[in-house]
């Protein structure tokens, strides 16, 4: 693997969480959503990489952690066809694509700056109304906004 | 949280809608009875509204209850920076309902899931007022006989009037036919003219407020094209008077017709629609204290017919 220089020179995970097939240009909003950064697991950040879907594509790989399913399940907002692959002993045990929830609590921000979540300290609060589009519409003032274009906290 | 507060026109069915008129119609006709009795009310006004708060504040005079509240917020503890939930869960330590208007959008929301207490929301920013349109409603089924299968005009500024949208949302259950007559730079959102495509709302949009639209329509409901709306002043002193009612344009009007306003009025309805039989926009503003006594009661849970047979 290493010596293959045409490949990515990171180590096999022998356990954890390896979230591929997130779009390049949303991957730092999924590590914002996921809240990687104060973990003190090995975590590899690749982006830009070779993908015959996305073209361009990102991918988190993250060692000795099961992230629960519904954390994962909220980068679906930026990342509809993220696939989550379980590892144990370097073997993949279970691979699923992410699937967004009906609710998306304290992950965006809402556009509208005369929105009670953005004057008061509260959790925001979105219900999904087309979870195709990925359409949310803010639980409060009722604002709606899509995924891609979602304003991570 | 309290399931029986009201936050948005949204939150009632068509049959509740119903119950509620049919209840304002029982305080129309008794508007004087103690149901409060013992009751203390808090009307919570964080953004001044003269006419909303009186017309609360009469409603729950009129059923004998108490108020405390405050209608300045530069007096209280919000200017020091307390939080909402803060202010709302102290005032809950209190008072059996409370009455809310916020100048922020989602503020009535967030209230009901700060408080055991129910909240009625009296306005929160550009978002919601279900009073208004339960009121509207009411208006309406009194001067029509029935909520089902009207033409309804809506003028003026259709974009930014939150009066407008909510009647909308309120009527999908009545099968109406809805004429929008604004100007381009006011006219009705999309969101607004989907919601009405996929609930088979009829309507028609309209730049003219001409003799057709007028002649056809069963209730016309002004409403005030505000200066401070336009990006282009330009435009607006070109629109300012094309959606101004005069009494000499009903000449032609059905008989059933009735000029609806959410008031204040400033120069959208000329003063010589007043005294026309047809103008309904003072007697709407007096339908709003019955119906306000009906949300009331139902955000209490009273039931004031069964409680005065007995």
């Amino acid at each position: 693997m290493a010596s293959d220089k045409k490949s990515l020179a990171v180590a096999a995970l022998e356990n954890g969480t390896v979230i591929d097939h997130i779009p390049a240009d949303q991957l730092f909003k999924c590590v914002k959503i996921l809240d990687l950064e104060g973990l003190d697991k090995q975590l590899t950040i690749g982006n830009n990489l070779r993908s015959d879907k996305l073209g361009a594509k990102g991918i988190i790989k993250i060692a000795d952690v099961t992230i629960p399913e519904p954390v994962i399940n909220r980068i679906a907002l930026v990342a509809p066809n993220a696939v989550i692959n379980l590892i144990r002993n370097y073997e993949v045990v279970d691979k699923r694509p992410v699937k967004l929830p009906d609710m998306v609590v304290g992950i965006v921000r809402c556009a509208n700056p005369k929105c009670i979540t953005n004057n008061e300290p509260m959790k925001t609060r979105f219900d999904v109304i087309d979870a195709e589009r990925r359409e949310i519409r803010c639980h409060y003032c009722g604002v709606t906004v899509t995924g891609a274009k979602a304003d991570i906290i | 949280m309290n399931p029986h507060s009201l936050v948005s026109i949204d939150d009632l069915s068509k049959d509740k809608i119903m119950q509620l008129l049919d209840r304002a119609k029982f305080f129309e006709e008794h508007p004087n009875h103690r149901f409060l009795a013992g009751k203390v009310v808090g009307t919570l006004f964080f953004e001044p509204s003269t006419r909303t708060r009186l017309s609360f504040e009469t409603a729950v005079n009129r059923l004998g209850g108490r108020i405390i509240g405050f209608s300045d917020p530069s007096a209280t503890s919000t200017s020091k920076g307390e939080s909402l939930k803060d202010t709302i869960k102290m005032v809950s330590n209190y008072v059996d309902l409370i009455i809310m208007r916020h100048y922020l959008e989602g503020a009535a929301r967030y209230a009901t899931e700060v408080t055991d207490v129910p909240v009625i929301n009296a306005g929160d920013g550009a978002n919601q007022h279900p009073s208004q349109t339960m009121l509207d409603l009411y208006s309406i089924y009194k001067t029509q006989g029935k909520l089902t299968d009207l033409t309804i005009t809506l003028v003026g500024d259709l974009k930014y009037g939150r009066t407008v949208h909510s009647l909308i949302m309120a009527m999908k259950y009545f099968n109406p036919t809805f004429r929008f007559v604004a100007c381009n730079e006011l006219r009705m959102p999309k969101e607004y003219l989907d919601f009405c495509d996929s609930q088979g709302i009829k309507y028609t949009e309209h730049t003219d407020f001409s003799a057709e639209v007028i002649d056809s329509s069963d209730i016309i409901y002004m409403t005030r094209v505000q200066r401070e709306r336009f990006t282009d002043l330009m435009e607006y002193e070109r629109v300012k008077d094309l959606y101004t009612l005069h009494n000499a344009m009903l000449d032609n009007s059905r008989d059933n017709l009735r000029i609806l306003h959410p008031l204040p009025r400033v120069n959208e309805i000329n003063v010589d629609v007043d005294d026309n039989p047809k103008a309904y926009y003072f007697e709407q503003a007096r339908n709003g204290l019955f119906m306000r006594q009906s949300l009331i009661c139902e955000a209490l849970q009273i039931d004031p017919q069964s409680d005065f047979a007995e």
